[in-house]
């Protein structure tokens, strides 16, 4: 049986109640909105990309715990990292949070206390819409993204 | 003629003492386990159980009855006709409708009312006609509507609420002239549990000249709905809210209205006589049930509006009611909780949200506890909107809940308030 210790960590409440890196980003040259309808999580992430490296990420939306914690692990992760350090990120958080039995991926950093996310698959669209979000700033994606 | 408050307190007064571990008994999912915890199914507004006797009405159709409806001259296909047309005898009585003709099958709520939008808006609205709804509606009451806005130029127009979650009726008032061709209107809001004062406004809406759709998705499941008493137009349900099976729903029209009506879908059942030169129609209700309907679910929905009739609609509502009042009761000793909808006539339907938690957090901890309940828009993003908010959490009460029951909701949001770092 899934623990929600599992999935509710310490880790997560504070960064549910204070969120880093949250407000707009002046100097973003990327940005892109993520919008989970059902769940009314919304989120808009702003990049701030030169010579293939993230040299600033911040956020600003409303949504659970889950989704907020994990936009704001997402900033703190991908600060200073290049475009594939950050491809990699995704690819394996992804992975992380939807594969059951597979090991957590190497390299993963604090965003291993979202594994837990795995055994709640109602919330794996909360922790992965600041991912895809990610993606479509990444990417030049306009239209809002959705996990649901 | 009585207003809805006052027969409200009467259904509360009658209190037709329910015996909830006999209706238990009738409901087999309920002996279910939720993570280990016995389950308490509080989303009834969403879809609620099913009775062992809709159930089995569903398996025995397919064991001893299944043939197609309508046009066999087998013994089977006219069995099989005589139980779908008994159904909606059954419907008509609870309905207190004039005739079975005035009652068509459709696949739910959604489908009665995309029916009456398509069939008599398209026939009806011309540019500048206006069509009313309010604020509490869900989608299935907004899109269907706006769709045929957008196909004939008539415009929407919204009846707004109070802080509380009433219609603000003067607004409406204001709202109604000779450009309201139409006015659709939840008699019961799936989110706030207001019980709008439908009657009232449909007799408003016929002084100006319109007809009126009631959406009754969430008050044929609490309240004694009489369509002639009430004088609806038009009037949507589903089955499934109802104790019934999914994909089964009922539009009640005016036999008039109805047969003025172009058809809404093409296809066999619905014919009188087809040629290439030239179609002509069944008579209603056949007109609107175009195609094999789901003949086992209707039957079945048959089936379902018997056992409501034997627990007694009255007796469900009042027992409701007490567990309303006394979730009401005891969410006053929950520090920032706000219960969203406290108009004064309501059915037992328990929205609210906790400071600091999101509804999607609270339902995944009550889910832990086996308490099932709503946690999202609900249908209903324009409501949300009012409120300020971007979701609630929504318990809604059936026939089966209990005391205990509630009792495990604030068990669960005590629990959430905890791990929030909100209570010690």
């Amino acid at each position: 049986m899934s623990d929600l210790r599992e999935l509710y960590q310490e880790v997560i409440f504070d960064h549910n109640r204070r969120p880093r890196n949250f407000g707009k980003l002046a100097s973003a040259n990327r940005t892109a909105e993520g919008f989970n309808a059902l769940c009314g999580d919304r989120l808009t992430l702003y990049l701030e990309i030169a010579d293939d490296k993230i040299h600033n990420v911040m956020f600003e939306g409303s949504g659970c715990a889950i989704s907020t914690a994990s936009a704001s692990l997402l900033t703190e992760t991908l600060k200073g990292k290049s475009l594939e350090e950050a491809e990699a990120l995704f690819q394996g958080f992804h992975k992380m949070v939807t594969e059951d039995d597979a090991p957590v991926p190497e390299g993963m950093g604090k965003l291993t206390v979202l594994a837990g996310v795995r055994e709640f698959p109602a919330r794996v669209k909360c922790a992965t819409l600041s991912w895809h979000t990610l993606q479509a700033a990444l990417h030049g994606e306009h239209a809002p993204v959705s996990t649901e | 003629m009585k207003s809805t408050a006052q027969e409200v307190s009467a259904v509360t007064a009658a209190a037709t003492a329910l015996d909830v571990a006999r209706v238990r008994a009738d409901f087999p999912i309920l002996q279910t386990r939720v993570h280990g915890k016995p389950l308490a199914y509080l989303d009834n507004a969403a879809t609620c159980q099913k009775p062992r006797a809709v159930i089995e009405c569903e398996s025995r159709y397919y064991e001893t009855l299944n043939a197609n409806i309508h046009r066999g001259v087998h013994d089977l296909s006219q069995r099989a006709t005589d139980a779908y047309e008994a159904a909606r005898s059954k419907t008509r009585q609870f309905l207190n409708a004039r005739s079975d003709k005035e009652i068509v099958f459709t696949r739910g709520t959604t489908e009665s009312i995309n029916l009456v939008a398509q069939s008599y808006g398209r026939a009806n609205l011309r540019a500048g006609d206006e069509v009313i709804v309010s604020t509490m509606e869900h989608h299935s009451n907004i899109v269907p509507w706006q769709m045929i806005c957008e196909q004939t130029g008539a415009v929407l127009r919204v009846v707004p609420i109070t802080d509380e979650g009433e219609l603000d009726l003067e607004a409406y008032r204001g709202m109604l002239g000779a450009r309201t061709k139409i006015v659709a209107i939840a008699h019961v809001s799936n989110v706030l549990g207001t019980i709008n004062p439908v009657r009232e406004m449909i007799a408003q809406a016929h002084a100006a000249g319109a007809v009126v759709l009631v959406d009754g998705a969430q008050s044929a499941p609490h309240l004694v709905v009489d369509m002639q008493a009430l004088d609806c137009d038009f009037f949507a349900l589903s089955s499934h809210k109802l104790y019934g099976p999914t994909g089964i729903g009922v539009l009640y029209g005016k036999q008039a209205l109805l047969e003025a009506m172009p058809p809404y879908q093409g296809g066999g059942s619905m014919i009188s006589r087809v040629s290439f030169a030239k179609t002509t129609y069944a008579p209603v209700p056949q007109k609107f049930e175009a195609g094999t309907p789901h003949i086992a679910g209707t039957i079945a929905f048959g089936a379902a509006l018997d056992y409501v009739n034997s627990v007694g609609l009255d007796a469900i509502a009042a027992h409701e009611h007490s567990l309303l009042d006394y979730a009401t009761q005891r969410a006053q000793s929950v520090p920032g909780l706000r219960i969203i909808g406290t108009a004064r006539a309501k059915v037992g339907v328990f929205s609210f949200v906790v400071d600091g938690i999101h509804a999607h957090d609270l339902g995944t901890i009550l889910d832990h506890e086996g308490v099932a309940i709503r946690a999202g828009h609900h249908c209903a993003m324009p409501l949300m909107e009012r409120y300020g908010v971007a979701a609630t959490a929504r318990a809604s009460f059936a026939a089966y809940n209990t005391r205990e029951e509630v009792d495990a909701l604030f068990n669960g949001i005590e629990r959430a308030r905890k791990l929030f770092g909100r209570a010690n």
